[in-house]
C-alpha cells in the first residue's frame, strides 16, 4: 500500500503502518548518525536533556555530503541502521517514534519498537542524489563540531520510504526474502 | 626517461575525485539497464528504477552519486622507467584527495586515529597500493569505497580440503550475512589465494575490473557465473527488500597459495562502485 504522512509520527499513524508499505513522509525530521547517537546518550549518561524534542520524533541515520551554494544539502541518503542499535532502545522507551536508515536491526531494537508502536522504515541506500531533492531545509542543531555527523533538523517533502518493521514486529527484510529465495 | 611532476599528478587525482563520485562507469550502467528488465519484484524493479533516476540527478545536477563519498583507495601502476619529479608522490595523491574532496563537495568521512576518531577534515589519508611495472607511465586507478558495503566484507582461512565447494559456501555466506546492509545489488569482489592480505588486496582490486573483461583461467571464469547465479537466487533483491537482482557481477582475481592454506576475501561493493582510470 502507498500513503502519504505527515510528522509527527505518533502511534495512531504508526499502527495503521504494515510491513512493505511505501509511504512519502513529509514534515519535520531530525538527522543523527552514529557519534551523534554516543554523544546524545553521554547525556543521557549525565542526567542531562537531549538536544531534540524526542516524543514522537523520526531520526533519519545520514551523514550528508556538502551543500553546493543555494542548496539545502548535498547527497543525502541513508547510512547502516545498525550502528546504531546500541543507542536505539534506550531513544524509542524514551518516544523516539520512527528510525529511518538501511539494513537490519538487532531482535533487541526490534523488541523495543514493538513495545513502543513505533516503526523502522528504509530509504533506498546509494541514492542520495534523488532523496536530497526531496530536502527542502537543512539546520544544525548541535554537535556542529562533528561535521557530517552534527545533529541536523530538516523539512523533507514527499521523502519515499519502505516500511520494513513495523508497530507488531513484522520484518519485510524476512519475509520478502523468503518469497524470492529459490536455492 | 619520462618525467612526470608532481603538479600534474595533483591536478589528475582531484579531478579524478570529483569525476569519479558524479558518474558511474558505462559497465555499472549496463548491468543496472539489464537488471531493470530483468528484475521479477516489482517493489525492486521500482528500486532500480530509483537507482538509475538517482544516476541522472546526480550528473545532471553536480550531487554525489552517495552521500559516503568514500575513503580514497589507489591502484597505482608506477614504470619503473619513469622519474617522478617535485616531491614523493604519495603526497602529491594525497593533495589530490585533499583538494577534491574540498573543491568538489565531497564528503569528508576519514579520521584520523581509528579510536579517537577526530575526522581530518579533507579525506585524507588516501589508501594507496603501488605496484612496480616496466615501461615509463603511470597509471592511477581510483576507487572510492563506502563502508556501508565495506563493513560487510570478510575473509575466511580456508583449509586446502574445503576446496571449490568451501570457497563457494564462503562467498555466499558473506553475501546472505551483509544482505541489506551493502545497498544491493552489490558488487562482489573476490580474491582466492595468495597469503591473508594478498587475498584482501585482490579481493578489493577485482572490484575496479570493467565487467566485459573476463577472467582466463576457466575454472575462474565458470565459479564467476555460477556465483552470480546462486547469489541472485537468495531472494536478497535491490534494497535488501526481495527480489532477483541481488548482485550485478562477481568478480574473482587469483594467486598462487602455500601447501597449508586456501584464503578466500570477500569484498562486497554497493551499487555505487566507483572506479575510474588515467594513464599519464
Amino acid at each position: 500500500m502507498e500513503q502519504k504522512i505527515q510528522t509527527p509520527i505518533t502511534s495512531e499513524i504508526t499502527s495503521k503502518l504494515h510491513s512493505g508499505d511505501y509511504c512519502y513522509i513529509s514534515g519535520e525530521i531530525y538527522v543523527a548518525r552514529d557519534a551523534a547517537h554516543k554523544r546524545m546518550n553521554e547525556a543521557l549518561n549525565k542526567g542531562e536533556e537531549l538536544p531534540i524534542p524526542i516524543e514522537n520524533c523520526t531520526i533519519y541515520y545520514m551523514g550528508p555530503s556538502p551543500a553546493r551554494d543555494g542548496r539545502p544539502i548535498g547527497s543525502a541518503g541513508p547510512t547502516t541502521a545498525s550502528r546504531m542499535d546500541k543507542y536505539a532502545p534506550r531513544l524509542l522507551d524514551l518516544g523516539l517514534k520512527a528510525m529511518i536508515g538501511k539494513g537490519k536491526r538487532t531482535p533487541e531494537v526490534i523488541e523495543a519498537i514493538k513495545r513502543n508502536n513505533g516503526v523502522y522504515f528504509a530509504a533506498v541506500g546509494g541514492a542520495g542524489a534523488l532523496l536530497s531533492k526531496c530536502i527542502k531545509s537543512s539546520e544544525v542543531i548541535c554537535y556542529d563540531d562533528l561535521g557530517a555527523e552534527a545533529i541536523r533538523k530538516l523539512y523533507v517533502e514527499d521523502f519515499p520510504v519502505i516500511v520494513v518493521v513495523d508497530s507488531q514486529g513484522n520484518n519485510l527484510y524476512e519475509t520478502a526474502i523468503k518469497e524470492f529465495n529459490s536455492l | 626517461m619520462k618525467i612526470i611532476s608532481t603538479a600534474t599528478v595533483v591536478e589528475n587525482v582531484k579531478e579524478m575525485c570529483i569525476r569519479a563520485n558524479h558518474y558511474l562507469s558505462e559497465d555499472m550502467n549496463l548491468a543496472l539497464n539489464k537488471a531493470v528488465d530483468t528484475e521479477k519484484s516489482e517493489l525492486g524493479k521500482k528500486i532500480l528504477n530509483q537507482l538509475q533516476e538517482n544516476l541522472e540527478i546526480a550528473d545532471k545536477e553536480q550531487i554525489p552519486i552517495c552521500q559516503d563519498t568514500g575513503m580514497a583507495v589507489f591502484f597505482i601502476e608506477v614504470g619503473q622507467d619513469l622519474h617522478i619529479e617535485g616531491g614523493l608522490l604519495t603526497d602529491a595523491i594525497n593533495e589530490g584527495v585533499r583538494q577534491g574532496y574540498t573543491e568538489g563537495y565531497l564528503r569528508k568521512s576519514v579520521v584520523g586515529d581509528p579510536i579517537e576518531r577526530i575526522n581530518t577534515k579533507d579525506n585524507t589519508p588516501a589508501i594507496i597500493h603501488y605496484d612496480l611495472v616496466a615501461g615509463d607511465s603511470l597509471k592511477i586507478t581510483l576507487a572510492p569505497k563506502g563502508f556501508g558495503s565495506e563493513n560487510m566484507s570478510r575473509i575466511f582461512m580456508l583449509k586446502p580440503a574445503d576446496g571449490i565447494e568451501g570457497v563457494k559456501e564462503a562467498i555466499l555466506t558473506a553475501v546472505k550475512e551483509a544482505g541489506p546492509n551493502a545497498c544491493p545489488p552489490m558488487v562482489v569482489g573476490v580474491g582466492i589465494g595468495g597469503t591473508f592480505e594478498k587475498s584482501a588486496l585482490m579481493a578489493k582490486k577485482a572490484l575496479t575490473r570493467e565487467f566485459s573483461e573476463r577472467q582466463n583461467i576457466p575454472w575462474v571464469k565458470e565459479l564467476e557465473d555460477e556465483m552470480l547465479e546462486k547469489i541472485n537466487k537468495l531472494g536478497i533483491g535491490p534494497g535488501g527488500l526481495g527480489g532477483t537482482t541481488t548482485a550485478l557481477a562477481v568478480n574473482i582475481n587469483t594467486y598462487a597459495t602455500h601447501i597449508a592454506g586456501l584464503p578466500v576475501a570477500v569484498n562486497i561493493c554497493c551499487h555505487v562502485n566507483r572506479h575510474i582510470t588515467r594513464k599519464l
